[in-house]
């Protein structure tokens, strides 16, 4: 039981209430360990598909490449895609979701600490199993997409669309679960004064992804439980034969997917919307526009879906309503810029990494944002979609916007987490060269993309114009993996000799500069009490309540036991009946275990 | 700006298989589409980074300076920043649509019907009304309008021939349709555009545009039987047993006028005097024909023509054969 | 009761967004179904099969499940022990009959040649109205937990957020059913 009496203000802060060892970070329920947890584990699977990444990029080097041969190729790019998507890029955001909601909103931890463990469990094994196909016969090889009815057992015999579905089935349901978590904690733990007009805009982000989640999984969810029992059990679900429609699939696959683009790059809209005021040192422009944009984005995500879908001959009139909706977004995503442009103006930026960084997602987001408006045209996009003109215009969106914004916020709270700078020389080389590389790497495919060349294909014909713009784009994919090498070593480097950082290393505004870097076990000795959108800057935070108790959560097993349980009963689909009964059985054991287990000693 | 300088520096250069140089009636609507749409993105790119340079410039910190004005937001900026978008954004919208409606329906007036079908990972066209099978090669008559009906026999595959038309899938249980009305006599190359599995890189299409009188020469040849010639060289004749007998070619390949009947590759009646083999992967000589029959896979990986453990001469022989179906 | 910011309890406000996230389950099952209503290429047909007295039957034991849900509740705010016990019970044992009456139907139809994997009726049919039957089942299991919990007299008026939640899940699972009934059911013959 971690019962820590109240102390006098400052009396508390630095004092560790952490026990040590692997079995702590095994039955942690505290929400920054789990954001660490989060954090390191995308970071292992944005080197994994990065890895995949360089593989693909070796053997389009050169027209008619034998590097790798074509299945290989093909499980390679799916497993790019899922993995850097889901795996990575998810995890990281999450990552920052659980450090800083419960310290920006000035909280002790989130609602369901037990829940959210049980989350992250679920995503780790999720992503486990999925990426364990590569030593059981291979890899899903048909695409992130995964399109019906290539996954069909006849076509996609083997295990890997088996693997495909129970791995995301795990990691989908870790996603929902801390979902719902975020939006009970942030809806209900704020403290006291801060309404959800001052809440920080990184939080109101991950209030409007949490709410995308939930909307967005269960449609794809439903998805691969038909593709699960058309393999399975012989149903007719995406099986013309049967009269099964295969675009079914593509439906319930894109009601997913294209929220998921927003699930995915909003949380980086967020964390440049905390940075870029700190370093101007002017208050974000705006404020209530650039919630409501995001909120806008978020809430038009669900309505455009058909728009991946433009060369399916669905008949010009849903072409018409999905381009039209789809062009409406691009006012709320152009709003965003502007109000962020406009935060600079008239400030004083000071261009530490972090701020570098989210200049660079403005910069780098505008050119995807712009090729997004381009493909919503469907005429246009019918020359566009499935070519590299459309690779270049998500990796712009997902590198130049997500993976910037990610690493800005890795600069800008590292010290608040460890308690040490990242070093700032090395983080402008790792600015400078992932600048440099990665518009080398995505730039020239818009190119290979206009000049007819297909995304998904092993190989090109030497003739039709695309050796240059590959080879251009093999040499900015080296450049970017020796960044990230940059980074990887600042950021060993930082952990152990990094400059000492205060509380409040830049300057910053919301309640997580007010604790101590890293904050204690509690967060907060006391409970803030918020009077402004900018606490820090404006009035502070405000005196005490009353004197508190302070009650945090004990360790349990009992999230692990049940998601191992999950785990089992999934890998049971693939080995036999026992295997699930024994699954199930475990996850039922674990369930009434954790509900029957006390909370607070 | 950078953008500008390598699409018009790319223009110049030799593109077979580019959507930037037309050469159909709906390509050139969308490629003109495409390109008001780039000069309004241009415009937009140069305001917006514009702006940011403007803003890291002039606002970098100075030793000295006082804390910035804490403004807060203006409202007429943020209208200002609203409506602009929605305006540019409707100089888009209406020229999609005016472009959308006009290729998105059925062809208006007299348009040549080809059933395309879709298989992994070869092209199948039927003209139905002028009684023509041929595979992966499309003839088509410049100046006239040829209407494809898109069919899949397995999974989803999408027709794409940049120079003449957006793409279009091949949904199986379900029928497409894509027109257009090719400008001038040439070859133009394509590929398929839906991740179809293993050879989907592979499985190229050309469409051979000739004035209307070689094109209907073209179909007359092509509505015929296979031309067997008797008494023809020896390795034809060899060739023939082979293809007949031992090689088992005929449980899926159909030579119209033979008892070779089989539907599960392509219609090989008139293979000969097609320019390319394996779906466009090799040019169609007797050299590459025999390395071919020989070894399906060794060319194209995954494909699902079966090693039937021909001898070289075998497959020379083979070769030699299909080199007479003219 | 913890302080929290919306005055609504952590618990309650979850079970919200989760019914919030099952709607879309349950959409993208219902949307299925009506997408491939009359598209089964082979019998047997949905108007062969479908017993609509008999389900309406279950249907309204499920029904009045809710019913007795809503009087658990009070007893368990009132601190009346004896109506907890009675109407959890209750409540989980009407559960039980529409998922057994479920399971008859189900045998019913496999008797009839209709298996899971026959034709497009029978996949989405099974699919559709199997995530529900599941939905119930785990629902009794919570309900006889918390019976259980009544039985050892551990389930007080402080603790009756916990049957609150249960409620609200138990009376969606019902609203889901009343939707899947007129959907597969009584929109049959048309």
């Amino acid at each position: 039981m971690a019962k820590i009496e109240a102390a006098v203000p400052g009396e508390g802060r630095g004092v560790s209430t952490y026990a040590g060892g692997v079995w702590s970070w095994i039955t942690t329920v505290d929400h920054k360990r789990i954001g660490i947890l989060y954090f390191v584990s995308g970071l292992v699977f944005f080197l994994v598909a990065g890895v995949e990444a360089m593989l693909i990029r070796l053997q389009l080097a050169a027209p008619g490449n034998t590097l790798l041969d074509p299945a290989t190729y093909n499980q390679l790019f799916t497993m790019h895609g899922l993995t850097m998507v889901l795996f990575a890029v998810m995890p990281i955001g999450a990552g920052f979701f659980n450090y800083l909601v419960p310290l920006q909103i000035g909280a002790r931890d989130v609602a369901f600490p037990r829940l959210n463990a049980f989350s992250y469990w679920l995503f780790l094994f999720g992503a486990l199993l999925l990426n364990s196909s590569f030593l059981f016969g291979g890899a899903p090889g048909a695409g992130w997409f995964a399109y019906a009815n290539l996954t069909s057992s006849q076509y996609s015999p083997g295990h890997g669309m088996d693997f495909y579905i129970l791995g995301l089935a795990l990691a989908g349901a870790g996603s929902i679960v801390a979902a719902l978590n975020f939006i009970v904690t942030i809806l209900n733990l704020r403290a006291p004064g801060l309404s959800m007009m001052r809440v920080p805009l990184f939080t109101w982000m991950t209030l409007v992804v949490s709410f995308l989640i939930i909307l967005a999984f269960p449609p794809f969810t439903i998805g691969i439980v038909f593709l699960l029992f058309d393999r399975m059990f012989g149903t007719f679900f995406f099986e013309p034969l049967g009269g099964g429609d295969p675009i079914l699939w593509q439906h319930l696959f894109w009601i997913f997917g294209h929220p998921e683009v927003y699930i995915v790059v909003l949380p980086a809209f967020g964390i440049i919307s905390e940075v870029i005021p700190t370093f101007s040192r002017k208050p974000l422009f705006g404020y209530p526009v650039v919630v409501y944009s995001g909120v806008l984005i978020g809430f038009l995500g669900f309505g455009v879906w058909a728009h991946h879908m433009f060369s399916v001959g669905l008949g010009p009139l849903a072409n018409s309503v999905f381009a039209g909706l789809t062009m409406l977004i691009a006012i709320p995503t152009g709003v965003k810029m502007f109000n962020w442009i406009a935060t600079m103006w008239g400030g004083a930026i000071r261009f530490r990494t972090a701020m570098l960084f989210a200049v660079g997602l403005i910069a780098m987001f505008t050119i995807g944002g712009l090729s997004g408006v381009m493909h919503s045209s469907p005429p246009a996009d019918l020359q566009q979609t499935d070519t590299y003109f459309v690779v270049a215009h998500f990796h712009y969106v997902l590198f130049g916007g997500t993976m910037l914004g990610l690493f800005s916020g890795m600069y800008y709270w590292f010290p608040k987490v460890t308690g040490r700078f990242l070093d700032e020389r090395l983080g402008k080389v790792h600015f400078w060269l992932t600048f440099i590389g990665i518009n080398l790497t995505f730039f020239p495919m818009h190119f290979a993309g206009l000049h007819g060349m297909p995304r998904r294909t092993f190989t090109y014909p030497a003739g039709l114009g695309f050796e240059g713009y590959n080879l251009t784009s093999t040499v900015g994919a080296g450049i970017t993996l020796v960044a990230v090498l940059v980074f990887l070593y600042n950021l060993i480097r930082s952990l152990r000799s990094g400059e000492p950082a205060g509380a409040n290393p830049w300057g910053g505004a919301t309640l997580e500069w007010s604790t101590s870097s890293p904050p204690p076990a509690h967060n907060f000795d006391r409970t803030p009490q918020v009077r402004s959108r900018d606490p820090l800057w404006n009035d502070g935070v405000g005196p005490p309540a009353a004197e508190e108790e302070i009650h945090m959560p004990n360790p349990s097993y009992w999230p692990l036991v049940v998601a191992g349980g999950a785990l089992t009963l999934a890998a049971g689909a693939l080995i036999g009946l026992p295997v699930v009964l024994l699954g199930a059985a475990v996850m039922v054991g674990g369930i009434y275990g954790w509900a029957f287990e006390p909370i607070h000693g | 700006m950078l953008s500008l300088v390598v699409l018009t520096a790319a223009c110049g250069g030799d593109f077979p298989q580019s959507s930037l140089r037309p050469q159909s009636d709906v390509a050139r609507s969308i490629d003109d589409l495409f390109r008001g749409i780039f000069w309004l993105a241009v415009g937009v790119f140069v305001v917006v980074e514009g702006a940011l340079l403007v803003a890291i410039v002039r606002f970098r910190e100075r030793p000295g300076a006082e804390r910035p004005k804490p403004v807060h937001g203006n409202t007429a900026l943020e209208v200002a920043w609203t409506i602009v978008p929605a305006v540019i954004l409707i100089f888009i919208g209406v020229p999609t649509m005016l472009t959308l409606w006009r290729i998105d329906r059925p062809p208006q007036g007299e348009a040549l019907r080809v059933e395309v079908v879709g298989h992994q990972w070869w092209w199948e066209f039927n003209y139905p009304d002028l009684g023509v099978t041929t595979a992966n090669e499309l003839h088509v008559p410049v100046g006239h309008t040829v209407d494809l009906r898109l069919r899949s026999d397995d999974v989803v595959h999408s027709f794409w021939v940049p120079r003449l038309a957006g793409k279009r899938d091949l949904v199986p249980g379900r029928e497409n349709q894509l027109w257009f009305t090719v400008d001038s006599a040439g070859v133009y190359p394509g590929q398929c555009a839906e991740f179809c599995g293993i050879a989907h890189a592979l499985m190229r299409v050309r469409v051979i545009a000739e004035e209307p009188d070689v094109f209907e020469r073209w179909a007359e040849l092509q509505s015929h039987d296979a031309v067997e010639e008797p008494g023809g060289e020896a390795l034809v004749e060899t060739g023939r047993s082979i293809f007949f007998g031992a090689g088992g070619c005929i449980s899926c390949h159909t030579i119209r006028g033979t008892p070779a009947a089989g539907v599960l590759g392509p219609d090989l009646t008139h293979v000969g005097s097609r320019s390319t083999i394996g779906a466009g992967v090799l040019r169609n000589t007797p050299t590459n024909m025999a390395s071919w029959v020989k070894e399906p896979h060794k060319v194209k990986k995954g494909n699902l023509m079966l090693d039937m453990g021909l001898s070289d001469e075998q497959a020379r022989d083979v070769a030699a054969y299909l080199g007479s179906l003219k | 009761m913890e302080r929290t910011s919306t005055g609504v309890p952590n618990e309650k406000m979850l079970m919200w967004a989760f019914i919030g996230s099952e709607c879309m389950l349950f959409a993208s099952l219902i949307a299925t179904y009506l997408a491939y209503r009359g598209r089964s290429l082979v019998g047997p047909y949905p108007e062969d099969l479908l017993n609509i007295p008999f389900i309406t039957v279950t249907t309204f034991v499920l029904l009045m499940s809710s019913l007795t849900m809503v009087l658990a509740l009070s007893a368990v705010q009132r601190g009346d022990a004896r109506g907890s016990r009675v109407f959890l019970l209750l409540t989980a044992v009407l559960g039980i009959i529409f998922v057994g009456g479920q399971a008859i139907e189900f045998s019913h139809f496999a008797g009839e040649g209709l298996g899971l994997s026959r034709n497009l009726f029978s996949s989405t049919f099974f699919l559709t109205t199997g995530f529900h039957g599941a939905h119930v089942t785990a629902g009794v299991i919570w309900l006889l937990s918390l019976w259980v919990l009544t039985m050892r007299g551990r389930l007080g008026p402080e603790k009756s957020v916990k049957v609150e939640v249960a409620g609200l899940y138990w009376h969606f699972v019902d609203v889901v059913w009343i939707v899947l009934f007129t959907v597969i059911y009584l929109m049959s013959g048309s």
